[in-house]
């Protein structure tokens, strides 16, 4: 009996060892993608940037040189575009929500946006395609734009509840007691109150649209010129970094890492940023 | 008497609230009506169809289904043990200031941009593959988009996961430790039970963005429209068809196949989403009500 | 004289840089009932947290000193945790039943750890346990319901079944009364006397009579430190320290 109990405990020992050692494998295991993600875009992307990968056009297949400085300008009005729609339904959106979103209607609405949170960005530039691209007869950024706006809305209008809905309501009471109307109360001290959460959210939607590329393809599209005006096909980064990548040529391969290289130092770079500062407003 | 202001606020607010259900029905609504043709053509033998031809007009959709199926099931079952781990490790046994760090690393998973895992996957992860597994010829095949897909949604379940296990209350944990469970056995006792509605819901939404992930996938499967058993040869995704022939569509009826296509993929994902956020809410809302 | 079971010796706590104990001498002695007192804060959960080394699990949290149990220092490095939990039981101060595991199930999860027992054997002891919890009567024709579906006095006595179930020396009771009714306290209470017979108790509790009603031998804890110790007759009735009188008699706390 006693030897029994010993065998027991051994056994329990020896699977709790497997255990430990197990999980802090899978920890190890999971950040190792990172690891060679970062690298080798780091490695082979760092060679191709200079100056002109930012200020000149795409190079001809065979010319040395050139670059994608028309493409970042592109990602960048891509992203203007998109808050341009998906910032006011989502901050207003939002402020619906937290002050009168408890009904059958503000349910409805907040599940609305997790189904849309849910649907895949290749479906929603399906949607871009149809309602813009084929009335404008053309691709377009605006197109784009679209497209990308409504993928942020989900994202914008919850942050912007959530982070309303921390605001004591003592300090909404407060302003209605100074006499000031409530929609004065809910902007300029309620909203502005909760201004820095709802950035952090903006901020975190902004990097995921800007690493976005399926639903560009057929909205946005492409261009290898220098584009300003919205109702044009515009390059961007991450469909130009496709093109490259799919392409059969060496040196298209070195710009793709480049352009890599670019969008991941700007990704990663806002996602750490925000989290540092989002952590300075939930603590401060 | 209600102040002017505050009547056309709600009313103006609501008018951009209430946007975003039209937005979505207005999407529903076109994805149906576009592929209404196709639906009216081939029917519901579209879904079990296996001919994919632009050339010759005839569209179905099995093969795709079959890609996205058997890609996610790929990424499931790398990312789920995977994941699961991780999130032990952090809620239930590292009690190290490094476990910080692998949190944050695991979450820039999530930051990295799709097309930049594609390019990861045609040039490094790909080639990886072929060197080490045996019988492996190709980099762009079923096994290489899953391996992508489980990298891409590892912080999805992790995230998740973690949360789910630490809703559930601390002092079952003390109770199970006071009863000398060692941590294997707190989890299996007193951590595993309660969470498992919370873990399928993180499992599931997991899926849900593998389903719907499109560009690295697109980049390393190899894009060849047919069933086959082995999963070193080339597939095909709902996703990825629609990204790479939705510019070039040839005639109307393939564009209206390919937006069926969509559609198909927007009814698996909502549904899926539907149930995960129900499991999900299930577990963080028992333990902890608001 | 009362034979000697638990001897700490120095003891001090620390949750990070904040000293939660200090030096604290305390005997807990066989087959008797030992209450510790005193204001919440003081310390007390911390203390008995200690005997079973659950206060090292919490994170930041530290101690030293000495707890000699049968003459074996507990935090010997030799000492393993799971052996010690094993020879000294828990009861919190909310009742804790596995969520979704049956009563039986419940009772039976703590010896299922240590041996492999046949059906009629494990039978045997989740009944024993329950009857020592006075909860066999209540509960035998529910044994595959889920422990959830008790009532609350209910569920604490199933989880001090649980805790005899894999026959501790000690148990410790950590306020196991203060979520309950005062008819589901009262049954508690009985049941702690019944069982003193077989095994020692240590509780902490808030409640003064309560500690008057089932103790032997009670300490008071303000601050961190225990300022008296004696048999629990003594330290109601003619307190030798003016702050356990003050805190007695309901000046403070």
């Amino acid at each position: 009996m006693e030897n029994n109990t010993q065998i027991q405990s051994k056994v329990r020992r020896i699977k709790e060892q497997i255990f430990l050692i197990a999980v802090f494998l899978c920890a190890v295991i999971a950040v190792i993608p990172l690891f060679s993600v970062i690298g080798y875009v780091f490695v082979k992307g760092i060679g191709a940037i200079d100056f002109n990968f930012f200020t000149q056009l795409p190079a001809p297949v065979g010319e040395t040189g050139g670059g994608m400085g028309n493409a970042v300008v592109g990602t960048f009005i891509l992203v203007v575009l998109s808050c341009l729609l998906g910032l006011p339904i989502g901050i207003f959106g939002g402020i619906w929500l937290a002050q009168f979103g408890g009904g059958k209607r503000g349910f409805m609405i907040r599940y609305a946006a997790d189904v849309l949170s849910s649907i895949p960005s290749i479906v929603i530039g399906i949607f871009a395609y149809v309602l813009i691209v084929t009335t404008m007869k053309r691709f377009s950024a605006i197109a784009g734009g679209f497209a990308l706006g409504i993928i942020m809305i989900p994202t914008v209008t919850r942050t912007t509840e959530e982070m309303i809905k921390m605001i004591p309501r003592s300090l909404y009471e407060a302003g209605l007691a100074l006499g000031i109307p409530e929609w004065r109360v809910t902007l300029s001290i309620v909203f502005r109150t909760a201004w820095n959460g709802v950035f952090t959210g903006i901020m975190l939607s902004v990097s995921r649209i800007m690493g976005e590329t399926a639903p560009l393809l057929f909205t946005a599209f492409n261009s290898m010129y220098w584009n300003f005006s919205i109702d044009q096909p515009m390059s961007s980064m991450t469909v130009q970094i496709y093109n490259y990548a799919i392409s059969p040529f060496a040196e298209w391969h070195a710009k793709a890492w480049a352009g890599s290289l670019t969008l991941v130092a700007l990704v990663l770079g806002i996602t750490l940023l925000v989290r540092k500062f989002s952590k300075r407003v939930r603590y401060g | 008497m209600k102040n002017k202001g505050d009547v056309w606020f709600k009313r103006i607010t609501f008018l951009f609230a209430s946007s975003i259900p039209f937005l979505l029905f207005i999407l529903v609504f076109i994805l149906l009506q576009k592929s209404l043709p196709a639906i009216v053509e081939f029917g519901p033998g579209f879904v079990f169809g296996t001919v994919w031809d632009p050339l010759a007009d005839k569209f179905s959709a099995l093969p795709f289904i079959y890609g996205t199926m058997i890609s996610s099931l790929i990424a499931l079952a790398i990312a789920v043990p995977l994941g699961m781990g991780c999130a032990i490790y952090l809620s239930e046994v590292s009690q190290s200031k490094f476990k910080e760090y692998i949190a944050v690393m695991v979450e820039l998973l999530a930051a990295i941009p799709s097309v930049v895992y594609g390019l990861w996957g045609i040039f490094v992860l790909g080639p990886w593959l072929v060197k080490i597994i045996p019988g492996m010829t190709y980099g762009t095949c079923m096994l290489t988009g899953g391996v992508i897909l489980a990298i891409m949604i590892l912080p999805t379940i992790t995230a998740i996961s973690r949360e789910v296990f630490q809703a559930v209350p601390y002092n079952l944990r003390e109770s199970a430790m006071a009863l000398g469970a060692t941590k294997w056995e707190c989890f299996k006792l007193a951590i595993f039970g309660p969470a498992t509605s919370g873990i399928i819901g993180a499992i599931i939404l997991g899926l849900g963005r593998a389903l719907g992930e499109t560009m690295a996938v697109t980049m390393v499967i190899g894009n060849r429209p047919k069933i086959s058993a082995s999963l070193f040869a080339p597939a095909y995704t709902l996703a990825s068809v629609i990204a790479n022939e939705f510019a070039e569509a040839t005639s109307d009826l393939n564009l209206s196949a390919l937006i069926e296509l969509a559609l198909i993929l927007l009814v698996i994902t909502i549904l899926i989403n539907g149930v995960a956020r129900l499991l999900v809410w299930k577990t963080t809302l028992k333990y902890n009500p608001r | 004289m009362d034979k000697l079971k638990i001897k700490t010796e120095k003891l001090n706590a620390w949750f990070y840089d904040k000293q939660v104990l200090f030096d604290i001498d305390m005997n807990v002695y066989e087959n008797k009932v030992t209450a510790i007192i005193g204001p919440s804060g003081c310390g007390k959960s911390t203390f008995i947290r200690n005997f079973n080394r659950m206060h090292e699990t919490v994170p930041g949290a530290k101690a030293d000193g000495k707890i000699i149990l049968d003459g074996k220092d507990i935090f010997n490095k030799k000492y393993d945790a799971v052996d010690l939990r094993r020879d000294v039981g828990m009861v919190f101060q909310k009742p804790t039943p596995f969520p979704t595991m049956t009563v039986y199930d419940n009772v039976a999860a703590g010896i299922k750890l240590y041996s492999r027992n046949s059906h009629s054997k494990l039978d045997e002891i989740v009944e024993r346990s329950l009857r020592q919890a006075a909860l066999w009567d209540e509960v035998r024709d529910v044994l595959n319901q889920p422990g959830m579906s008790l009532s609350g006095g209910q569920q604490q006595r199933l989880c001090i079944a649980r805790a005899l179930a894999i026959q501790p020396k000690v148990i410790l009771l950590d306020e196991p009364c203060s979520a309950l009714d005062p008819i589901s306290t009262a049954k508690i209470e009985e049941l702690i006397h019944e069982l003193k017979k077989d095994y020692t108790i240590v509780m902490v509790t808030h409640n003064m009579q309560q500690a008057a009603r089932v103790a032997d031998y009670t300490a008071f804890f303000l601050l961190g430190e225990m300022v008296e110790f004696d048999i629990t007759t003594k330290i109601f009735t003619n307190p030798s320290d003016k702050r356990t009188e003050d805190y007695i008699t309901g000046r403070f706390g």
